[in-house]
C-alpha cells in the first residue's frame, strides 16, 4: 500500500523522505498505466519536479512547507492552472492557458502540495462516465472495462489507480461522489460555499463545489482543510475559516442520530441494485455498532430533484457557456460575420451532451417556457431544503446509497441520456439544498466492484459527516483490492476478478 | 414523443444558442430533450403555488468590495490567448447589427 | 433653447419617455479590481472578471451601491432590497455574452425628477448594471454595416452604470433636453457621474409616441438609439414625431419598433420590430448574493447628501424673489451659494441674477459673497454706472479685492450730479428740435429721443454717466 497523504506530509516535513522522491515514485505509477486508465488530459512531471525540489529546499532551509509537504496532488481540469492549459475536455478550450490560477491552485501551492496534473472529466463535467471527453474516455483502473463515473472520473481514477495519493473535482450534482463510489475512494462534496469557486470552470453556478478525492477519510479531511475557508474573489464563499476536520475524526459517532433517506434507498426508486441496498445495510449496521441510533426516515421531495436538477443546471449552463464565441480565447471557427463565427465555432467546439444542456437550459428559460420549467424548479428546491430541514430536526446525519448501482460498462449508458442521468438521483439533492454529503468505499457489489454509502449533513456539517465517515472507513468490509496504489511497479491488465 | 418540444422549438432554441444542428441531429435532440423534459412532468403534480423560488443555497446577502484597484492582467498574455489580434484589441470578422 | 415649438407638428401631442445610461465614478469596475477609467491604451484597464474568462466570479463593488443609493435618494425613489439578474445575448463586445444587471428586483423604484419649470417627471427605476466594451469597425469608413472587420477593447467592459428609466411624462424636444441637463446636473452634483456625454458616461436611449392633442391613449411607441447629444437627442425626437404623425395621417400604423439615429443622414431607421425583441432569458445571477442596505446605510447617505439642484434653485427663488425657471441658470453655473449669500449681504437681488446671467459665465473667480454686495450696493446707489460695474466685477474676478478700491483704481468716480445737470442742460440747448418731440406729448417719441439723449450724455462723458440719473434729469425738465 502506497503512503497516505497525512503519512507523506508527516514524513517530508520532519525531513525522513524528500518530496522529489515521493513525487517519482508517483510519476513512475501514472508511467506504468496512464495508457491504459487515461486520467490525465496533461501530465506536468516536469513543474511538478521543480514544486517537489521547492518544498525539499524549504525543508532544507528550516521553514514548514505546510500540511501537504510533498504531497503530489492531481487536479480536474475545469481548474484555472496559470500558465497551463486547461480544457475542460472540450475542442473549444484546447490550448487555452488561462493567465490566472484558481483559488485551490493557489491555496494546495501554499500548503506545500505538489500538482502533477489536470484529469480527465466530461466535458464541462457535464456527465456520469468521463465518456464525453473531447480527449477520450477514461477507464475505471479497478476493471477497465467499466467507467470510471464522472463528471470526475479522472481524478477519482488518478486516486484509485494510486498514481496521486489526493485530487480535486468538483461536484455539481454528484461528479465527486459517484465517481468516488464506483472507484472505490473517498470523495466529498462540501457544503456550498466552503470552497472557493474562483477559478473554477462554471458548469451551473449556484450547484457547482471543489472537494477531494483521496484513499482515506483523514487524507480527505486534511486536503479540505487546506483548501476551504473564505475568499474574496467569491462572493458566495461563506466568511468563515476552513473547519476543522483532521482533529475530530477519532470522536466516533456515540449517541448520534442517523436517518437512512427512504426514498432515495428503498423499493420507491427505481433502479438502486440490490448489491448496493445490502452494503448500506451493512454501513448503518456498523454505525449504529458504534453507538448511533440509526432509522429509515422520510425526506419526500428529493424524489423530484433529479427533475428540477435537470433544468437549473442547464438552465444556468447555457449563460455560463455563451461565453465561448471564438472571440477571446480557445478554438475559433472562421466565418464571414461574428455571429456566423459564434455559431460555427460553438458547433464544432462543443460535444453533443453540452449541446444538449445548452438547448435544454435555453428553452427552460425563454420566453413563455421560464414559470413552466426553470420557475417551478426553484421552488422544487425551496421545497428539498424545507424538507431537509425538517428531517435535520431529529436527525445529525442522513444516509443513502451513493451511486444507484456499481461501475457500468464502457458504452452501457450513452445511448440514452435520461438513463445517464439516473446515476445522479442520490446524489443531487445536496447540491440543490446547498449541503455537505460525502462518499465513503463500503465493499463490494456482486460483480466484485466497489459500492459507496453517501453520508449526507446539514449546511457547514463537514466535521459531523466526516466522523460518521472515518467509523464507516473502519468498519467497511475489504474493499477492491487494487485501491491503494497496489499498483505501483507493476500493472495487472486485466478487469477486477 | 410528446409535445413538450416540437423540433421547431429546439431549432429556435440552438438558433438562440449558437449552435446548427444538422437534419438528424435535430430529430435525435428533440427526442433526447422531449424526454428529460418528460421526466420533469413528476413536477407537475405539485402544488408550487405558496411556495416561494430558492435561486441560491446560501442566505448571504450584501457581500460586497471595497472600491480599491486591484491587479490588472498582462496584455500580451491576454491576447496571446485569442485566436485573432490586430492593435492590441481583439479582431472579429464583422459585426452585423447593433447589440438587441 | 426653445427654437423648438412645444406641438412639433400642430395638432398632435409627442409623448416622450427617456432611458439614461450614466457611468459611475468609481475608481474601479462593478465587480471587479480594474480601474474605471476613460480613455488609456486598448485592454489594459482589464482582469479576468473583465474579459469573461472562464473560472473568473464577480464581487460588487460598495461604492458602486452607495451611488446608486444616492441617485436613488436624489430622485425620491424607494431604496430597496435588490438582486441581480443575467440578460443573456451574444454580442463581441459584451465578454461573457450575459450582461449582469438588475431585472425584477432593482435597487432603487418610484421616484421623480423636477424640471426647472417645477414640472415633475416620473422616474420609474434607476438600476445597476455593467457596461460592455467598444468594438471599432474597421473599413467600409467605420460603418457598421460596410466594416471589413471589427477590433474589441474590453477597458470599459463592466464600468458600473446606472440605468435610470423616466416615465412618458415628457411632450417635446425640450422638455427631453431639460429633463436630461437636469439629471446630469444631479449626478454630478451628488458625485455620481461625471456626466459627459461627449465622453460616452451618459447616453440616451427614448422612447417616442404621437397622439392627437385631447387623446387620453398613448399611440405606439418607438425606441430611438444611439443619441450621443442633446443636440441629437432633440434632432431625433422632432424627426420621429413627424414620422409617426406622417405615418397616422396617411392612414397607416406605428408599428412598435427599435430605431436607430443617424446624425449624419438626420433621420431615424428600423433595427427590429417588436415581433423581433430578442429573448434575453432574465434569470438570477448565480454568481452574486442579493444587495440589501441597511436603513442606517440609505440613512448615512441621505444624511451625506448635497443640496440637489432642485432644492438649490427653490431656495434661491425665495431668497430673490423670482421663480424657479428665473433661479435656474444660476444653479446650472453652481454660483447660487455666491448669489444667495451677496442677497444676504443686502445685494439686490434682480441685478445679482442679471450679473451672473451676463457677466459671470466663465467663472467667479476670486469674486467673494462680501465683495459683489458690495459692488451691488455702488451700483444701485448709482456710485458707478452698469457698465462700469461691469468692469470692476471683471477685476474682482479677476483678482478679488474692495470693489471701492478697484473702482477707485479705474478712475470710476461716481458723477457729481450738478455736473450732470449741467451736461444734460448744455445738451438739450444743442438740439432744440429733439428736445421738443421729447416734450411733444407722444410716448413713443419720448422713448425715442430718450435715447438720443442718453447716448449724447454718454458721448460727452465718455460713458461715465448713469442712464438712470440722465433719465432721472431729462424727466425732471420736461415736467419743467
Ligand atoms: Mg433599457
Ligand atoms: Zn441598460
Amino acid at each position: 500500500m502506497s503512503p497516505s497523504a497525512v503519512e507523506i506530509a508527516a514524513a517530508v516535513r520532519s525531513g525522513e523522505r524528500s518530496a522529489r522522491e515521493v513525487l517519482e515514485e508517483h510519476l513512475a505509477a501514472v508511467d506504468a498505466r496512464e495508457d491504459e486508465v487515461h486520467a490525465f488530459n496533461l501530465v506536468l512531471a516536469d513543474e511538478a519536479r521543480a514544486a517537489a525540489d521547492a518544498v525539499d529546499a524549504a525543508v532544507a532551509a528550516g521553514t514548514d512547507p505546510g500540511p501537504l509537504a510533498g504531497v503530489p496532488v492531481a487536479l480536474k481540469d475545469n481548474m484555472c492552472t496559470r500558465g497551463v492549459p486547461t480544457t475542460c475536455s472540450s475542442r473549444i478550450l484546447d490550448g487555452w492557458r488561462p493567465p490566472y490560477d484558481a483559488t485551490v491552485v493557489e491555496r494546495l501551492t501554499a500548503a506545500g502540495a505538489v500538482a502533477v496534473g489536470k484529469t480527465n472529466l466530461d466535458e464541462f463535467a457535464m456527465g456520469s462516465s468521463t465518456e464525453n471527453s473531447a480527449f477520450g474516455v477514461t477507464r475505471n483502473p479497478l476493471d477497465p472495462t467499466k467507467v470510471p463515473g464522472g463528471s470526475s472520473g479522472g481524478s477519482a481514477a488518478a486516486v484509485a489507480a494510486g498514481f496521486v495519493p489526493l485530487s480535486l473535482g468538483s461536484d455539481t450534482g454528484g461528479s465527486i461522489r459517484q465517481p468516488a463510489a464506483l472507484c472505490g475512494v473517498v470523495g466529498v462534496k462540501p457544503t456550498y460555499g466552503a470552497v472557493s469557486r474562483y477559478g473554477l470552470v462554471a458548469f451551473a453556478s449556484s450547484l457547482d463545489q471543489i472537494g477531494p478525492f483521496s484513499r482515506t477519510v483523514a487524507d480527505s479531511a486534511l486536503l479540505l482543510e487546506a483548501i476551504g475557508g473564505h475568499d474574496p474573489r467569491d462572493s458566495t464563499s461563506i466568511p468563515d475559516p476552513a473547519p476543522d476536520l483532521t482533529s475530530v475524526l477519532d470522536r466516533g459517532v456515540e449517541g448520534m442520530r442517523i436517518g437512512i433517506i427512504e426514498e432515495l434507498s428503498g423499493d420507491g426508486l427505481e433502479g438502486i441494485a440490490g448489491d448496493v441496498r445490502v452494503r448500506l445495510g451493512e454501513a448503518a449496521a456498523a454505525l449504529e455498532a458504534a453507538g448511533a441510533t440509526v432509522e429509515t426516515t422520510s425526506v419526500p421531495s428529493t424524489v423530484y430533484g433529479l427533475s428540477a436538477y435537470y433544468v437549473i443546471a442547464p438552465a444556468e449552463a447555457s449563460s455560463n457557456l455563451a461565453r465561448y464565441d471564438g472571440v477571446r480565447f480557445g478554438l475559433r471557427v472562421d466565418a464571414p460575420n461574428a455571429g456566423d463565427m459564434n455559431t460555427a465555432t460553438r458547433t464544432a467546439g462543443f460535444g453533443d451532451e453540452v449541446k444538449r444542456r445548452i438547448m435544454l437550459g435555453t428553452y427552460a428559460l425563454s420566453a413563455g417556457y421560464y414559470d413552466a420549467y426553470y420557475g417551478k424548479s426553484q421552488k422544487v428546491r425551496t421545497l428539498i431544503v424545507r424538507d431537509f430541514a425538517r428531517a435535520y430536526e431529529d436527525f445529525d446525519l442522513l444516509l443513502s446509497p451513493t451511486a444507484p448501482t456499481t461501475a457500468f460498462p464502457i458504452g452501457a449508458k450513452t445511448a440514452d441520456p435520461m438513463t445517464m442521468y439516473l446515476n445522479d438521483v442520490c446524489t443531487i439533492p445536496s447540491n440543490l439544498a446547498g449541503h455537505p454529503a460525502m462518499s465513503v468505499p463500503f465493499g463490494l457489489g456482486d460483480d466484485g466492484m466497489p459500492v459507496g454509502v453517501q453520508v449526507l449533513a446539514p449546511a457547514t456539517g463537514e466535521a459531523t459527516m466526516f466522523r460518521a465517515a472515518a467509523v464507516l472507513e473502519a468498519a467497511a468490509p475489504a474493499g477492491h483490492p487494487l485501491v491503494g496504489g497496489a499498483l505501483v511497479g507493476g500493472a495487472p491488465t486485466g478487469g477486477a476478478s | 414523443m410528446t409535445d413538450r418540444i416540437t423540433r421547431d422549438d429546439v431549432a429556435h432554441v440552438a438558433d438562440l444558442a449558437r449552435l446548427t444542428l444538422a437534419d438528424d441531429e435535430l430529430d435525435a435532440f428533440t427526442g433526447q430533450l422531449a424526454a428529460v423534459l418528460d421526466h420533469a412532468a413528476d413536477l407537475d403534480a405539485l402544488d408550487l403555488d405558496d411556495v416561494p423560488p430558492t435561486a441560491h443555497p446560501l442566505p448571504l446577502r450584501n457581500v460586497l468590495r471595497p472600491d480599491v484597484v486591484g491587479e490588472t492582467s498582462d496584455r500580451a498574455e491576454v491576447l496571446a490567448a485569442a485566436p485573432s489580434v490586430e492593435a492590441e484589441q481583439f479582431r472579429v470578422p464583422p459585426v452585423l447589427g447593433e447589440a438587441p | 433653447m426653445s427654437e423648438q415649438a412645444p406641438e412639433i407638428v400642430p395638432g398632435w401631442e409627442t409623448v416622450i419617455g427617456l432611458e439614461v445610461h450614466a457611468e459611475l465614478a468609481t475608481a474601479t469596475k462593478l465587480f471587479s479590481g480594474a480601474p474605471n477609467r476613460f480613455g488609456g491604451e486598448p485592454n489594459t484597464n482589464v482582469d479576468p472578471v473583465s474579459l469573461g474568462l472562464p473560472g473568473s466570479l464577480p464581487v460588487l463593488n460598495e461604492q458602486a451601491v452607495e451611488l446608486a443609493i444616492r441617485v436613488g435618494l436624489a430622485l425620491h425613489c424607494r431604496v430597496q432590497p435588490s438582486v441581480f439578474a443575467r440578460k443573456n445575448y451574444f454580442y463581441p463586445d459584451m465578454p461573457k455574452d450575459f450582461q449582469i444587471s438588475q431585472y425584477d428586483l432593482p435597487i432603487n423604484e418610484e421616484g421623480w425628477l423636477e424640471l426647472p419649470d417645477g414640472r415633475r417627471v416620473g422616474i420609474e427605476r434607476a438600476h445597476l448594471e455593467e457596461d460592455t466594451g467598444k468594438s471599432t469597425h474597421v473599413g467600409g469608413g467605420g460603418r457598421i454595416h460596410e466594416a471589413g472587420h471589427s477590433l474589441v477593447d474590453y477597458n470599459r467592459a463592466g464600468v458600473p452604470l446606472i440605468e435610470i428609466v423616466g416615465a412618458p411624462d415628457l411632450r417635446s424636444a425640450e422638455d427631453a433636453r431639460a429633463y436630461v441637463s437636469e439629471l446630469r446636473s444631479i449626478l454630478v452634483s451628488i458625485g455620481a457621474s461625471d456626466g459627459k456625454m461627449e465622453e460616452g458616461s451618459m447616453r440616451v436611449d427614448c422612447n417616442v409616441s404621437v397622439r392627437p392633442v385631447g387623446q387620453a391613449e398613448f399611440g405606439t411607441r418607438c425606441e430611438i438609439k444611439n443619441i450621443n447629444s442633446l443636440r441629437s437627442l432633440g434632432r431625433a425626437i422632432a424627426y420621429e414625431a413627424r414620422r409617426q404623425v406622417d405615418l397616422v395621417t396617411s392612414g397607416e400604423r406605428v408599428e412598435q419598433q427599435t430605431r436607430h439615429w443617424n446624425e449624419d443622414e438626420g433621420r431615424t431607421h428600423k433595427l427590429r420590430s417588436k415581433e423581433e425583441a430578442y429573448d434575453y432569458r432574465y434569470f438570477p445571477e448565480p454568481d452574486l448574493v442579493p444587495v440589501e442596505p441597511s436603513d442606517e446605510w440609505i440613512g448615512a447617505v441621505r444624511d451625506a447628501l448635497p443640496m440637489l439642484p432642485r432644492e438649490r434653485r427653490h431656495r434661491l427663488a425665495e431668497v430673490a424673489g423670482v421663480d424657479t425657471s428665473a433661479a435656474a441658470l444660476t444653479v446650472e453655473r453652481g454660483m447660487d451659494d455666491l448669489a444667495v449669500d451677496a442677497i444676504a449681504a443686502g445685494a439686490d437681488a434682480a441685478r445679482v441674477l442679471v450679473h451672473v446671467e451676463n457677466n459671470l459665465a466663465d467663472g467667479v473667480g476670486a469674486l467673494d459673497a462680501a465683495a459683489f454686495a458690495a459692488l451691488m450696493a455702488m451700483e444701485v446707489g448709482g456710485d458707478l454706472t452698469a457698465t462700469q460695474a461691469k468692469t470692476v466685477l471683471a477685476a474682482l474676478v479677476a483678482d478679488g479685492g474692495d470693489p471701492a478700491a478697484v473702482a477707485a483704481s479705474l478712475g470710476f468716480e461716481a458723477m457729481d450730479s450738478g455736473e450732470l445737470e449741467a451736461i444734460v442742460d448744455g445738451i438739450i440747448a444743442e438740439n432744440p428740435d429733439d428736445w421738443a418731440a421729447f416734450t411733444s406729448g407722444d410716448e413713443k417719441e419720448r422713448k425715442k429721443k430718450s435715447g438720443f439723449f442718453v447716448g449724447q450724455v454718454m458721448k460727452a462723458t465718455g460713458g461715465q454717466a448713469d442712464g438712470r440719473a440722465v433719465n432721472e434729469v431729462l424727466a425732471r425738465r420736461a415736467a419743467g
